[in-house]
C-alpha cells in the first residue's frame, strides 16, 4: 500500500501501511474482504446487543393511526400496517438470527466434530458408518427437518434452531474428518504416539488444536446459512414466533401489503443479505488468513 | 452390469429404506400417540380411540411401517385424515406443479452457473471474471425466498408483465395451457436458480481452472490447438466430475427451495399441501410428502453417481 506522509500523534511524519506489520490483527485489517466482513458482522452484534437494551419503539407495539408512515425522522424505515416501526423490528431482528446461528452451530459443532474426530481416530467400519451416516443426513435440509418437527410439535425458534443444527451436523462431520485424516498422518502425530499417547490424547493434544483453524471458518459459514435457514423457516411460519419480531416473518408480512407499501419487503431482506454477506466474507477472509497456502493458491 | 454400479444400487436402495424408516420414526413414533396429535389436546379418549381404529393407529408400530412401505410399493397410500383421500391422489395432483418447477429451476442453474463459471475461468483475474465472483458472492447471500419477492415487486408491481402469483393449470379447460403454465413458473424457477447458480458458478470456475493446469492440457495447446478448443474439447469434461457432485447435492437445497418459493408465488405445489397438513395436523400426508421430497433427493444423487462412471470411466474401472 502506498500513501502520502502524514503527521503521526507525536508530530513524526508516518507512511500508512509503510511499518511492518506481522501480527494477525495487522494481516487481518488489511484483508479487504475479511475486513468488510468483519464489519458487517459487527454491525450486525451491536444491532443485536443495542436492541437488548433500546430500540426506538417497542417493536411489537401497535399504532394503527400511524400504519403505513413513509421513512420519516420519527420512524427511519417507516412503519408498517398495523403502525409498527420498522426500524425497532429490525434491529430486534437481529436477536433471532444470532441466537438461531449461535445455537445451531453450536449444535453442529459440537456433535458434527465429535463424529469427525471420531471417525477419523478408529477408521475402519466406524469411519464408514459416520460418513455414510452423513452423506444420508444431507438429503434432510434443514426446512424438512423443521417441517417434520413443526408438524409434531409446536413450531417456534427452538424447532428452527433444532432443525438448521441436525442439519449442522453432517457439514461439520464431514469436514472434521477430512481435515483430521490429513493430521493423523502428520509426523508430529506418530511422535506423539510412539511416545505413549493413545488415540484420545493424540486427538485432543494434537489434531483438534490442528484443524481449529478450519472449524472456525466453517463454524462461520454455517453461520451464514444458519441466519438464511432462519429466515426463510419464520417466512413460512415455522420459525421465530409473534411477539418476537424476525426479519423472516417481517417479508412474509410485508408481502401481503406488497401494492400499497413495496419497500416494507425491501428492508428486511437488505438486513439478511448484509448480514449474510458479511459473514461470509469474514468467513473466506478467515479461510485466507488462517491457511496461507490456501491463499496463496487462489 | 459392472461392480460400481451394483454398489451404488445396493446404496441407493438401502439409503432409501433408512430414510423411510427415519421418516416414520419421527412422524409415527416420536409424537408418542398420533391421533391426540391430530386431534389436539381437547379430544376425547373415546374420538381418540376412534380415530385410531379407523385409521389403524393401534397396530404395532412394526405392523404399521411395513404396511405404509408396502402399500407405497404397490402404489396404495393411506387415506389423509383432513382431505379423506388418498395421499397419491394428493400427491399427484401437486407434483405437476413442483416437479416442471424443480426441473425448471435446474435447468437455469446449470446454464447460469456452468456458462458463467466457464466465462470466469477463461478471463482469470480480468475485470469479467471479478465481476462474476462478486455477483455469485452477492448471489450465494441472497434468501430465494427475498429474491422472488423482489421478482414480483419488479414484474408484477412496477411493470405488471405478470401476475403476483398463483397457477393457472396446465389444461386450456381450467384457463390455462401449456404456455401459460409455463409462463407462471418462469419467476419461481429463475429465483430458485439464481442462488443456486451462484454457488455452481464459483465450483464450476475453480474446477475448470484447475483442469487448466493439466499436463493433457498444456499437451494439447503445445498441439496448436486453440484455447477456446480446449477449453471446449478437453477441459470441460473433466472439469465436469466435481461440478457434478456439487449439482447432486444443490438438488436438496433446490428441493427445500421449491418448498418456500411456491408459498411466495402462491403455487399449488408439494410446499402448500405440506404446509396445510401441517396446519391440519395430517401427519400421513406430512409424513408420505417428506418421504418423496427425501426419495427425489436420493435419486438425484443416485443418477450422479452413474452419471460419474459415464463422464469418468476410471471410476468404473477403479471399482471393479
Amino acid at each position: 500500500m502506498s500513501g502520502s506522509a502524514l503527521p503521526g500523534p507525536l508530530g513524526v511524519l508516518v507512511t500508512p501501511g509503510a511499518a511492518p506489520r506481522t501480527g494477525f490483527v495487522a494481516r487481518a485489517l488489511r484483508h479487504r474482504s475479511f475486513a468488510v466482513g468483519a464489519l458487517l458482522s459487527l454491525l450486525l452484534l451491536v444491532a443485536a446487543l443495542v436492541s437488548l437494551g433500546w430500540s426506538p419503539y417497542p417493536p411489537a407495539e401497535i399504532d394503527i393511526p400511524h400504519k403505513l408512515q413513509a421513512p420519516s425522522a420519527a420512524h427511519w424505515f417507516g412503519t408498517d400496517s398495523l403502525g409498527r416501526d420498522i426500524a425497532s423490528q429490525l434491529l430486534v431482528g437481529a436477536q433471532a438470527s444470532i441466537m438461531v446461528g449461535v445455537f445451531a452451530v453450536l449444535i453442529g459443532f459440537t456433535i458434527g466434530t465429535a463424529l469427525g474426530l471420531l471417525a477419523s481416530a478408529r477408521g475402519g467400519w466406524v469411519e464408514e458408518g459416520v460418513m455414510r451416516l452423513a452423506d444420508f443426513a444431507f438429503a434432510f435440509p434443514a426446512l424438512l427437518s423443521a417441517i417434520m418437527l413443526g408438524a409434531i410439535y409446536r413450531p417456534g425458534l427452538v424447532t428452527g434452531i433444532v432443525a438448521i443444527g441436525i442439519f449442522n451436523i453432517p457439514v461439520f462431520a464431514r469436514v472434521t474428518r477430512a481435515s483430521a485424516n490429513a493430521i493423523w498422518s502428520r509426523e508430529y502425530v506418530l511422535a506423539a504416539r510412539a511416545a505413549g499417547k493413545n488415540r484420545w490424547q493424540t486427538t485432543w493434544d494434537h489434531v483438534l488444536p490442528n484443524i481449529a483453524s478450519v472449524l472456525i471458518v466453517q463454524a462461520t459459514n454455517q453461520f451464514a446459512t444458519a441466519i438464511i435457514a432462519e429466515a426463510a423457516l419464520s417466512y413460512l411460519g415455522l420459525g421465530t414466533q409473534p411477539p418476537m419480531p424476525s426479519w423472516g416473518r417481517m417479508l412474509n408480512e410485508a408481502q401481503t401489503q406488497i401494492f400499497q407499501a413495496p419497500m416494507l419487503a425491501v428492508y428486511p431482506g437488505v438486513a439478511i443479505v448484509l448480514a449474510v454477506l458479511g459473514l461470509n466474507l469474514m468467513g473466506d477472509g478467515l479461510r485466507d488468513l488462517l491457511d496461507p497456502k490456501l491463499a496463496r493458491k487462489r | 452390469m459392472s461392480v460400481f454400479l451394483l454398489k451404488r444400487c445396493a446404496t441407493f436402495v438401502v439409503t432409501l429404506l433408512v430414510a423411510s424408516v427415519l421418516v416414520f420414526a419421527v412422524l409415527d413414533l416420536l409424537p408418542g400417540n398420533v391421533a391426540q396429535v391430530i386431534l389436539g389436546d381437547t379430544a376425547t379418549p373415546e374420538s381418540i380411540a376412534a380415530l385410531e381404529k379407523k385409521f389403524g393407529l393401534d397396530r404395532p408400530a412394526l405392523v404399521r411401517y411395513t404396511d405404509w412401505v408396502g402399500g407405497l410399493l404397490r402404489g396404495r397410500t393411506a387415506l389423509s385424515h383432513s382431505y379423506d383421500t388418498p395421499t397419491a391422489t394428493l400427491i399427484a395432483e401437486r407434483l405437476q406443479v413442483t416437479l416442471p418447477l424443480a426441473v425448471l429451476a435446474m435447468a437455469f442453474t446449470v446454464l447460469i452457473g456452468i456458462a458463467a463459471g466457464v466465462y470466469a475461468a477463461a478471463r482469470q483475474n480480468k475485470l469479467g471474471d471479478v465481476g462474476v465472483m462478486a455477483l455469485s458472492q452477492l448471489g450465494i447471500a441472497l434468501p430465494n425466498f427475498w429474491f422472488a419477492i423482489l421478482l414480483i415487486l419488479l414484474f408484477a408491481v412496477k411493470l405488471q408483465w405478470v401476475s403476483a402469483g398463483g397457477f393457472p393449470g396446465w389444461g386450456e379447460d381450467d384457463g390455462g395451457g401449456p404456455w401459460a403454465g409455463f409462463v407462471a413458473l418462469l419467476l419461481p424457477a429463475f429465483s430458485l436458480a439464481v442462488v443456486q447458480a451462484a454457488v455452481l458458478a464459483r465450483w464450476t470456475r475453480s474446477s475448470v481452472l484447475e483442469t487448466l493446469r493439466e499436463d493433457y492440457v498444456r499437451t494439447a495447446r503445445a498441439k496448436g490447438l486453440s484455447r477456446r478448443a480446449v477449453l471446449w474439447r478437453h477441459v470441460l469434461r473433466n472439469a465436469m466430475i466435481p461440478v457434478l457432485t456439487i449439482l447432486g447435492l444443490q438438488f436438496a437445497f433446490l428441493i427445500s427451495g421449491t418448498v418456500v418459493v411456491e408459498q411466495v408465488f402462491v403455487l399449488p405445489g408439494l410446499g402448500r399441501l405440506v404446509f396445510q397438513a401441517i396446519a391440519n395436523r395430517d401427519l400421513v400426508v406430512v409424513r408420505d410428502v417428506v418421504l418423496l421430497l427425501v426419495a427425489m433427493v436420493i435419486v438425484v444423487n443416485f443418477v450422479v453417481d452413474v452419471l460419474y462412471a459415464v463422464i469418468d470411466p476410471r471410476l468404473k474401472a477403479s471399482d471393479a
